[in-house]
């Protein structure tokens, strides 16, 4: 005997067999997620999450790298014509366009400290470590930094200026604990 | 596989194991089917591919046996193997020059296909199969490059996984990246899964190999006239005289490894590999493996991120539509005197963008003067392989399409065996 026909109304093996397949298609998508999921970043690389840096022992015009997340991060204390340089930047000119204080953010007394530029050191086109050139003796051509990998140029702001990068260098989330103490990892 | 079986089980455990597990019919069938008469030495390299591809898993299971995929001991665990396990020298060397070697047959393996004809009616499916292959090799080839942890490993990695943020955050680009290393940047658990993925892909390329010869056997081979077989007088069989052919080409074949893997095993590596991988100190000019560098070129051409991730990939992409691309009713580029002119150049812009490849973007292809500054100005390799890429699309997607339909074929032989026995006679 047939299940069904059009004109019939729907059998057993009718029911038995719609709940089955959507059994199925349900099951495999629950259980193809761990599958998935798994690959992703685990509890103890997450648990990374946040480092603190005292700003103290830089001098001006030095730039230190320090390891966030096993990224590079630039933590880099500009001098008084670095910023005035960043300030004057027409914004017409940037490819991703952001003012030098849209890059800072405001030490404990709620002021910005534009001495401090932190910025994650790694080239938003293809992940290389950009070089650190406030002179442009590296190959840079605006006082910032120069990725060799494919030739993008940043100025002192981590700003992109030219190359085939599409942004400019990412800021990670940070707060100053005290004066000097950065926390990266954290919004303030 | 295609047509009646060719074999007669004689005695009497053949008759009970073929009734049971036909296996040996498999194997006779496999062997033993018609092929055209006038195959040339183009046509040795899926039989030197094959040898290859089981070289690359038996080294490689070996290799697995010693090698530790981990960040703080993978690139001391290819010296440990170099140096101190038994006929390490000889195993590590064979299984990364090997690689090249396999890459170089599967170029030669292509562009032959590509001459021929071999990828139109009625063989697309196997084409097709094969470029899947492709993909599988330039993946395996890719994470095996990044298992020794170098400085070449890791900033290859780096780059290549980078791709994927081309992707706009909006769909996804960062989590996308994030998932493929296991964390904020390509570190520990990278190595890892690429190592598990390292030994997976070659099994799937096995299993692709299988339905590539599968498809194979449907029409048989192509041939260098690119007619189809039309009577048995056009057919050899496959064993004996195309493995005895095959043979002596993989001989041949094994001694051009040889003299790679004993006289220049590092010939083809980079020296910056020679040091450990770190993460905060890129090398300052980055090259991956020779066998991807017409594709690096080809995305370091485009100025901008996502296009340049497009072109990159959609030059393999196009590759896949080549069947319905190459709109010619004649297959082989014997009889198409223009289509052949257009095929050699293609040939020599692929090794144009490999050129590029390799060289910086902002390097000169040769110089025409002095700029104001006193800097030499000229071409440059950016420009170089930016002419060489408009060309390479150019060629699947403007030149074979209207190529076909305008071009006029030269005079075909009747049938594979005049071809043959004409040209013995030197009428043809």
């Amino acid at each position: 005997m047939d299940a069904t026909t059009d004109k019939e109304e729907p059998t057993r093996r009718d029911f038995i067999h719609i709940a089955s397949g959507t059994a199925v298609v349900v099951g495999t998508g629950f259980f193809a997620w761990p599958l998935i999921d798994q690959m992703n970043p685990a509890a103890d690389t997450l648990s990374l999450a946040t480092i603190d840096f005292d700003v103290s022992d830089l001098e001006e015009g030095q730039q230190v790298v320090a390891k966030w997340q096993g990224k590079p991060v630039f933590i880099r204390y500009r001098t008084k014509a670095e910023i005035a340089e960043a300030d004057a930047v027409d914004l017409d000119d940037l490819k991703d366009p952001q003012t030098d204080n849209e890059r800072l953010i405001a030490g404990p007394d709620g002021k910005l400290k534009p001495e401090y530029l932190v910025t994650i050191g790694i080239c938003t086109h293809l992940g290389c470590v950009p070089l650190f050139d406030p002179n442009d003796e590296k190959g840079g051509e605006y006082r910032g930094w120069f990725c060799p990998c494919h030739g993008s140029h940043y100025d002192n702001s981590g700003r992109i200026r030219k190359g085939p990068a599409p942004t400019n260098l990412e800021i990670p989330p940070y707060r100053y604990m005290s004066d000097t103490l950065l926390q990266i990892g954290t919004e303030a | 596989m295609s047509g009646p079986s060719r074999y007669n089980p004689s005695t009497g455990i053949e008759k009970w194991l073929d009734a049971r597990l036909p296996i040996i019919r498999l194997g006779v069938d496999t062997l033993i089917f018609p092929s055209p008469r006038n195959l040339n030495y183009w046509w040795t390299f899926g039989a030197i591919l094959a040898v290859m591809l089981v070289s690359q898993l038996i080294t490689g299971i070996i290799l697995a046996m010693h090698y530790v995929p981990h960040p703080e001991h993978a690139f001391d665990s290819i010296q440990h193997i170099n140096r101190n396990v038994n006929f390490g020298w000889l195993l590590q060397p064979m299984h990364a020059v090997g690689a090249s070697m396999m890459f170089l047959a599967v170029y030669i393996h292509m562009f032959r296909g590509i001459y021929y004809g071999s990828a139109k009616n009625p063989r697309e499916m196997i084409w097709i199969v094969g470029m899947v292959i492709y993909l599988l090799m330039m993946a395996a080839g890719f994470m095996g490059y990044v298992l020794p942890w170098g400085q070449m490993s890791i900033w290859g990695a780096i780059v290549i996984t980078n791709l994927f943020s081309a992707i706009p955050p909006e769909a996804a680009g960062t989590s996308v990246t994030q998932w493929l290393w296991g964390g904020f940047a390509v570190d520990g658990p990278t190595l890892n899964r690429f190592f598990s993925l390292h030994y997976l892909l070659p099994f799937l390329i096995v299993g692709m190999v299988i339905l590539h010869v599968w498809a194979l056997h449907i029409p048989s081979n192509n041939n260098p006239t690119g007619i189809s077989i039309k009577t048995k007088a056009d057919t050899l069989d496959f064993h004996p005289y195309y493995t005895v052919k095959d043979a002596f080409a993989i001989v041949v074949f094994l001694m051009i490894f040889s003299w790679f893997l004993f006289f220049m095993p590092d010939s083809m590596g980079h020296p910056d590999n020679y040091i450990p991988a770190n993460p905060f100190s890129t090398p300052p000019h980055i090259v991956p493996e020779w066998y991807y560098l017409p594709f690096y070129a080809i995305l370091r051409a485009v100025p901008d991120k996502l296009m340049g991730v497009i072109a990159m990939f959609g030059a393999i992409g196009v590759l896949f539509a080549l069947p319905w691309l190459d709109t010619s009713k004649v297959r082989s580029m014997r009889y198409r005197p223009l289509a052949k002119q257009f095929f050699f150049l293609f040939v020599l812009v692929c090794l144009g963008l490999g050129w590029c490849g390799a060289k910086l973007p902002s390097d000169l292809v040769f110089a025409t003067g002095v700029d104001a500054d006193g800097h030499a100005k000229g071409l440059t390799f950016v420009w170089f392989s930016r002419i060489l890429t408009v060309y390479y699309f150019a060629y699947f997607l403007v030149i074979l399409p209207i190529l076909g339909l305008v071009e006029k074929p030269k005079p075909r032989p009747a049938s594979i065996e005049a071809s043959v026995l004409g040209n013995s006679k030197g009428e043809a």
